[in-house]
């Protein structure tokens, strides 16, 4: 009995070590620095609240603001300024606000150069009830992991002739290896019980086929992680009738999308849902997944939340638990008490009264 | 109905009266269902004769010849119903000389173009969101399920998906004439277009072309994301939805699972029930005969025997409705005969 939870604690300990392991963290019990981008719109405004809920929180973070908007590099590429790149690169850690994509502005979309600048592989998103924002869904608590290099998302279209257009879609042996091994340490890392692989290899054999093998190959190596797989249909039919059943769900890039912001739309959308990002070299960007909701932006109406939960993800990935549950704990408990709320969560209180509520409660805890 | 192209409006009446029908039971409570259908048809006198074929990938009993043969019964009778057909996942490391499954196989050669699943909320049970009232409009012969794949270099797979504007066409044309038939007054259509933008742009481009073609038609476009997340917080805003093949069976499931009901739907002419073949419950006499039943009333519709079609619906609803007789995945303890009985017994003859 004693074995038992002393193994697992081992266990716990060195997965997250072993996550930690190629890091060069410039911290032990220090100060960790962040890179902060604030973004468009709303950005700046959620951000500032983020920075002074941690600071009232006295979490051990130094903010390094960066601008990421793209300019032209030598031999005509776009790609994120210099200082931005070497920031992130150093810190190995960001947090994101919302990005304005300018149509017609030549350049690609800045998460997607941002992706591929810091390869970043897989997208996280937990979705968990919130008490206190009532949906038709109480007992949602799942993780989808999707894969987010390749898949139905390459890029790579061609007009045959007129009238008929050809969108390939890439499915490789490394991605999905990645992305399976990727789900199981995160299972293993946050004592969650079973991964369930979501594809459609009845139809799509030889693609979702190679996905499909490839998880099983690596579920091989974790024996403690329960190992499912489920159509992609079953799974939304499932989905929207008792989501209670799953728990981590890792897929190829376009069904992930859209089960991810089907997940989100079961706790209540976009503005409460946090996201992570983590890529090759130890990178991770944390980031909320909302727009820039231009028509609110400097009147101090947004509603910080999903960066914030994003923010609180961060705090877990590295390590930082106790600050985690703290600001987290105090963030629902705002929200169930339902008197400060902004207007998107059902009230009308101002974004920096939403905030101090929090601020308070963060220092009561104390 | 409108119908694919070379259909005609109702199928000839034969000299007494009687309808032939192909049926393909399927896998899983797939035969158990269609017993169901079969014993309430024969209760309720409805003048149609049934033609089996037992298709299976899983139980070995298919093979080229036995597809050919039950589509040229199809092409014959010009009507089907069939359950699900499952696809063994098994054949995926042996790469079968096709590598399309059954069902796929038979939309394209019988040029079943279009998928279309009406999601309505049943009276009598409640679910999260109810009155609900949805058509999705599937393409299904196009897309990503065109099962071209190959592996060009080792460790790499590429899958094409398939996007042309005269299938895009048809299906948004199909659409608009289903919406404008059955009196509904907005059709949106569901796309990726911001990432694919030539191929889902394609397809988008063709659904605006056909809609200026009717003006009295809401038409709207939305992306298949954000239609997940606001099928699950607001699904009234939709009214007829319209998309290519992938995301039609996305939504198809979901908007099912809305409704917890797996629904009735018809493929041009061919009458399809649960496509789930639910293997847990085979041979247990728990499975739900209502969406078989009521893919099977609809059928009846399309043959024009209107009297026997609202004969079974009714029945079935009323059964519903009445809430004693009810099959474990609606909440009750009824065996799938005890549900079929009650509907039996509550033929208005």
């Amino acid at each position: 009995m004693a074995g038992n939870a002393w193994r697992s604690t081992v266990s716990h300990v060195m997965g997250a070590i072993k996550t930690r392991s190629p890091l060069p963290r410039t911290f032990s019990r220090g100060i960790q620095t962040v890179t902060l981008i604030p973004g468009d719109g709303i950005g700046p405004e959620i951000s500032t609240a983020v920075m002074k809920i941690f600071e009232a929180a006295k979490a051990p973070i130094q903010w390094e603001e960066r601008n990421v908007t793209a300019i032209k590099g030598p031999g005509g590429r776009w790609m994120i300024p210099p200082e931005a790149k070497e920031s992130m690169n150093k810190n190995k850690i960001g947090l994101k606000g919302p990005l304005k994509t300018p149509i017609a502005a030549g350049h690609p979309s800045m998460n997607l150069l941002l992706r591929k600048t810091f390869d970043l592989y897989a997208n996280v998103r937990p979705c968990v009830s919130i008490e206190g924002y009532k949906t038709p869904y109480t007992d949602v608590d799942l993780v989808t992991i999707r894969e987010n290099t390749e898949g139905e998302y390459s890029g790579i279209e061609h007009l045959i002739v007129d009238g008929v257009v050809q969108s390939i879609k890439l499915i490789t042996e490394e991605a999905s290896r990645r992305i399976a091994k990727y789900a199981f340490e995160y299972a293993r890392n946050n004592q969650r019980t079973s991964v369930t692989a979501v594809h459609k290899a009845n139809i799509m054999r030889m693609s979702d086929g190679l996905f499909l093998r490839k998880c099983r190959e690596v579920a091989e190596n974790y024996k403690d992680v329960k190992f499912t797989e489920m159509y992609l249909d079953t799974v939304c039919l499932n989905m929207v009738q008792d989501p209670s059943h799953f728990d981590i769900l890792v897929m190829p890039n376009l069904y992930g999308d859209i089960l991810s912001d089907l997940c989100a739309g079961l706790i209540g959308g976009l503005g409460v849902t946090p996201s992570g990002n983590i890529g090759a070299n130890g990178v991770a960007i944390f980031e909320s997944v909302h727009g820039t909701a231009p028509d609110i932006a400097g009147k101090d109406l947004a509603n910080p939340t999903a960066l914030l939960l994003s923010a609180v993800m961060m705090l877990r990935h590295m390590g930082l638990h106790g600050h985690a549950k703290k600001i987290e704990t105090a963030c629902f408990d705002t929200i169930r008490d339902e008197k400060v709320l902004t207007k998107d969560l059902g009230g009308n209180a101002k974004c920096s009264e939403f905030t101090a509520d929090i601020c308070r409660r963060v220092q009561d805890m104390d | 109905m409108t119908s694919s192209q070379n259909v005609s409006e109702t199928p000839p009446a034969r000299a007494d009266s009687t309808f032939k029908v192909t049926m393909v039971p399927g896998d899983g409570v797939g035969p158990e269902l269609m017993t169901a259908v079969k014993e309430v048809f024969k209760a309720a006198d409805v003048p149609v004769e049934f033609e089996e074929f037992h298709l299976s990938e899983v139980q070995n009993m298919a093979s080229e010849e036995k597809l050919e043969e039950v589509l040229s019964s199809m092409k014959n009778n010009r009507v089907a119903i069939k359950g699900n057909i499952l696809t063994c996942v098994m054949l995926l490391f042996d790469h079968k000389q096709y590598l399309q499954s059954y069902e796929a196989e038979s939309s394209i050669k019988l040029d079943l173009f279009a998928n279309v699943v009406h999601v309505n909320s049943l009276p009598g049970y409640s679910t999260r969101h109810n009155n609900l009232d949805l058509v999705i409009i599937r393409e299904q012969t196009e897309g990503e399920y065109s099962s071209l794949e190959h592996e060009s270099v080792s460790g790499v797979v590429a899958c094409l998906k398939i996007i042309t504007r005269e299938k895009s066409r048809r299906i948004a044309k199909f659409a608009f004439d289903y919406a404008t038939k059955k009196g509904r007054s907005k059709v949106t259509a569901v796309h990726k277009a911001n990432i694919m933008k030539l191929g889902d742009g394609l397809f988008l481009q063709s659904c605006a072309e056909v809609a200026e073609l009717y003006p009295k038609i809401k038409y709207e476009s939305i992306i298949i994301d954000n239609c997940c997340m606001q099928l699950v917080q607001n699904p009234y805003q939709f009214d007829v939805l319209v998309m290519p093949n992938l995301y039609g069976n996305i939504i198809d499931n979901l908007a099912a699972g809305l409704v917890a009901e797996p629904v009735y739907r018809l493929r041009i002419n061919c009458f399809e029930g649960a496509r789930h073949p639910f293997a847990q419950a085979v041979g247990r006499n728990i499975a739900n005969p209502t969406a078989m039943l009521l893919t099977a009333s609809n059928m009846l519709r399309h043959l024009n025997l209107e009297y026997h079609s609202n004969m079974v619906s009714e029945a079935v609803k009323k059964v519903i409705k009445q809430g004693k007789v009810r099959t474990s995945d609606l909440g009750g303890y009824a065996t799938s005969d005890e549900f079929t009985r009650a509907v039996i017994s509550n033929l208005a003859i």
